[in-house]
């Protein structure tokens, strides 16, 4: 044993072993919100059942069950569940019964309260609709004018034709004018879908209110997997609907990319100059010193004290002082003195800074000084030889430095609540109206989406998976930023390739 | 062989102001000779004298310190236009530091401080006036290492060019083919002007180096132990190089390498320990040295 301690193995097996573990728990990680994420929009089918209250009365369930819970007896008891003596453990469902304007829409219902019988209907729809969320129930007739002109079997082909014959112009003319929109809205309320509930109430709903009917029980395979591609192409480019809970989430892919992008131009030139200077310029000596630790200290201050001082330094102050001088007619109302995108990219930079000097400046120590003299040696002044021949050289470091930058850019959320993120931007930093980048308008960003999601929801049941949805799409969209920067540096290294790499 | 006489302007050795011709030479010589006779078997015309030739570069007194530690002690030495003078001796002896002095590449270091001066044409090279990018530009050096700039062949050749503002694509492409013609390279790599320069073999980059030197036609030419890291081969190649360029050019170059030293130099200058110990034509130097210390080590005693 203690021979073995002292060859080489145990190393080789802790090494290993960390490697592996972090492999695995990234892995896991991954495949947790992929899973999770991806799921979410997985048509589930809808069971009907029955449930009977402890008082004896009966009722209909129709729903989606999107959980299944074991919980012992005392903790039940603890609930506020009756729980019959003798039993050790009860286990419950969560039913996600939409129809938040008629009834309740996420309910926890005992197994033991719940007929052992459950039925799937082929009939059972599920609307997923402007307003209130989603509705299960069943299709009966479709009214045009307060006349039925289907019903029975025809109501399902009707109404799938009436949707998309009335929707997809009304999608098109979105865009062009809002008065069109609001004529084709008055035109499609007059059609409505008559539709009973488990419970056996009939609702009336306006077509106009319904984004897409479904039969999930009625579906194959085939159509649920077209269902569901549709799905995930609709969450990432659309936008938000019902506090956040329902509808896409483009707005706020929009709001990170341009974010980054914006922190990109301009931490680049900043974190490159002040490399130059700190490593090509600057006399090295002890002030050079205590400047570099600092530089490198930034790197560590924690992300919410950038926060606090994008607040008081950019908004407060330099928004304050650029509104009065340059926006006085818009005063009290602040234009640039509130967050912002600028003040987001801008703390954000600032952040990042140290990531940028410290990757370039060690990319600029790694140019052989044999370059350097060669090109002195033909009459360059240092500074025809700095940007001539080293800082073409240097720029894959460069580069790796705003990889950096970006990757821990477009994951920082605490900061940019408090210098321009919120919850819902009524418009994209970008548009076609002049000056089409609106530098002071707030943003929407994944990263706060899914704290706004996940904690801040009015309805934590139904956002939960929306959680899992986005995560996958910073996590995707992080890679691809990440992989294209990784791609351009590449090209620059095979560009610039010198003996010295 | 005839008999010659070179003057010295190594101060403070009185005794090596005349050095005897190679019918006189002092006993215990006759290996060198032979070495002499053998490398020079080849050799053309070389018997010159220093006094007869146009002086270029003039350096006085001079000292050079890295920090504390001198590197050169007291040189001073006269240097003919259009020849090819060699400066040899073991490493560290300061041939290095001397030939940076020419081109003032010693101001990149920090710690180097000069006493005493260069001139160039009467032009003194120390002077707090003096333009070093001007003088650098009289003065090209090619460093040991071939060091070309990861761009495309032209564009090495035209860097120099570029920085005096040439614009003119026409005078471009005519002094970019001059120079690689120049430096026996054009017809290696005129079919892929564009490529990048480090696909060239080492000893095409070392020619390419020279080319991109002689592109911004200086006076005079350092030649910073320009074959040590080429093959034999490559080696021959840029020796050639050097005999055609010297009827242009003013051409100083450092050599380990004796035979070299001795089959591409007119004038040999032996440095040991940061002295010059001894200056003269090169066959003198090699076939008769006026001193014990150049004859030891071109006989291979030491160093």
């Amino acid at each position: 044993m203690r021979n073995w301690f002292k060859t080489d193995a145990p190393w080789l097996w802790m090494n290993a072993g960390a490697l592996s573990l972090s492999i695995i728990m990234v892995v896991g990680l991954l495949g947790l919100i992929a899973v999770r994420g991806f799921a979410h929009f997985w048509p589930a089918e809808i069971v009907t059942t029955t449930w009977t209250s402890p008082s004896g009365d009966r009722q209909a369930v129709l729903g989606e069950v999107t959980d299944k819970e074991v919980l012992t007896a005392a903790a039940a008891r603890e609930a506020g569940i009756t729980v019959a003596e003798g039993e050790r453990f009860v286990s419950r469902y969560l039913f996600k019964q939409g129809n938040r304007d008629f009834g309740r829409d996420f309910t926890w219902y005992l197994e033991s309260q719940l007929d052992s019988e459950w039925e799937k209907p082929r009939e059972a729809i599920m609307l997923e609709r402007r307003e209130w969320g989603n509705f299960y129930g069943f299709a009966l007739e479709i009214k045009e004018d307060g006349e039925t002109v289907a019903s029975g079997e025809q109501v399902w082909p009707e109404l799938l034709s009436r949707l998309s014959a009335q929707y997809t112009p009304l999608e098109e003319a979105y865009d062009i004018q809002r008065q069109r929109l609001d004529d084709l809205r008055k035109e499609m309320d007059r059609h409505v879908l008559v539709a009973s509930l488990a419970d056996g109430r009939q609702v009336q709903l306006p077509l106009s209110m319904i984004v897409r009917a479904t039969r999930p029980n009625a579906m194959s395979l085939a159509e649920k997997a077209s269902y569901y591609t549709t799905r995930i192409i609709e969450f990432v480019t659309d936008y938000p609907r019902e506090a956040n809970t329902e509808g896409g989430i483009f707005p706020a892919i929009f709001g990170t990319v341009t974010m980054v992008l914006l922190m990109t131009v301009f931490v680049t030139p900043f974190g490159v100059l002040a490399a130059l200077y700190l490593r090509e310029y600057a006399k090295q000596g002890p002030i050079l010193k205590i400047i570099r630790i600092s530089v490198y200290n930034l790197a560590g201050v924690p992300s919410i004290v950038f926060g606090v001082f994008g607040v008081g330094f950019f908004v407060y102050f330099l928004g304050g002082n650029i509104d009065q001088i340059f926006f006085p007619e818009a005063l009290p109302a602040p234009t640039f003195g509130t967050p912002a995108l600028l003040w987001v990219s801008l703390t954000l930079a600032l952040l990042t800074l140290p990531v940028v000097i410290v990757a370039t400046e060690e990319g600029l120590a790694r140019i052989p000084r044999s370059l350097r003299e060669g090109s002195y040696a033909l009459g360059a002044t240092k500074a025809e030889t700095l940007w001539k021949v080293v800082v073409p050289l240097a720029t894959p470091a460069m580069m790796t430095g705003m990889i950096l930058a970006v990757a821990r850019a477009a994951g920082e959320v605490a900061p940019l609540m408090l210098v321009g993120v919120v919850k819902l931007a009524p418009s994209l930093p970008i548009d076609g109206y002049a000056p089409f980048v609106h530098l002071e308008r707030k943003i929407m960003h994944l990263g706060f989406h899914i704290y706004d999601v996940g904690f801040q929801s009015p309805n934590v049941e139904a956002a939960r998976p929306l959680v899992y949805a986005t995560a996958l799409m910073l996590v995707i969209l992080i890679l691809v930023l990440n992989l294209s920067a990784i791609a351009i540096r590449n090209h620059l290294r095979e560009k610039y390739k010198s003996e010295a790499d | 062989m005839h008999a010659q006489s070179t003057t010295f302007n190594r101060p403070g050795t009185t005794d090596m102001n005349n050095i005897s011709n190679t019918d006189t030479q002092p006993s215990g010589n006759t290996r060198a000779h032979s070495i002499g006779t053998d490398i020079f078997s080849d050799s053309v015309t070389r018997d010159r004298k220093l006094a007869d030739e146009t002086i270029t570069l003039k350096v006085e007194n001079l000292n050079l310190y890295y920090g504390n530690e001198p590197a050169l002690k007291n040189v001073s030495l006269d240097l003919p236009k259009h020849c090819v003078t060699a400066f040899i001796g073991p490493s560290g002896c300061g041939k290095s530091t001397l030939l940076r002095c020419f081109n003032r590449m010693n101001d990149l270091i920090d710690s180097c401080r000069i006493e005493g001066s260069i001139t160039l044409d009467g032009m003194d090279i120390y002077d707090k006036l003096t333009d070093v990018a001007e003088l650098r530009r009289r003065v090209g050096m090619v460093f040991q290492k071939p060091n070309p700039f990861p761009k495309s062949i032209y564009e090495n050749i035209a860097y120099g060019l570029r920085l005096q503002g040439v614009k003119n694509k026409r005078l471009l492409d005519e002094v970019v083919e001059r120079s690689l013609k120049s430096a026996a390279l054009w017809d290696e790599v005129k079919d892929r002007m564009d490529q990048n320069a480090f696909g060239l073999s080492g000893g095409q980059q070392q020619r390419l180096v020279i080319a991109r030197a002689i592109a911004i036609e200086p006076d005079v030419i350092l030649l910073d132990e320009p074959a040590s890291a080429l093959d034999p081969i490559a080696t021959l190649k840029i020796e050639e190089l050097i005999h055609e360029l010297k009827d242009r050019y003013t051409i100083l170059i450092v050599t380990h390498n004796m035979q070299q030293a001795a089959r591409v130099s007119d004038y040999t200058a032996f440095m040991y320990m940061g002295d010059m110990v001894e200056f003269a034509d090169t066959n003198t130097l090699f076939t008769n040295p006026g001193k014990k210390q150049t004859e030891d080590y071109i006989t291979g005693r030491y160093g």
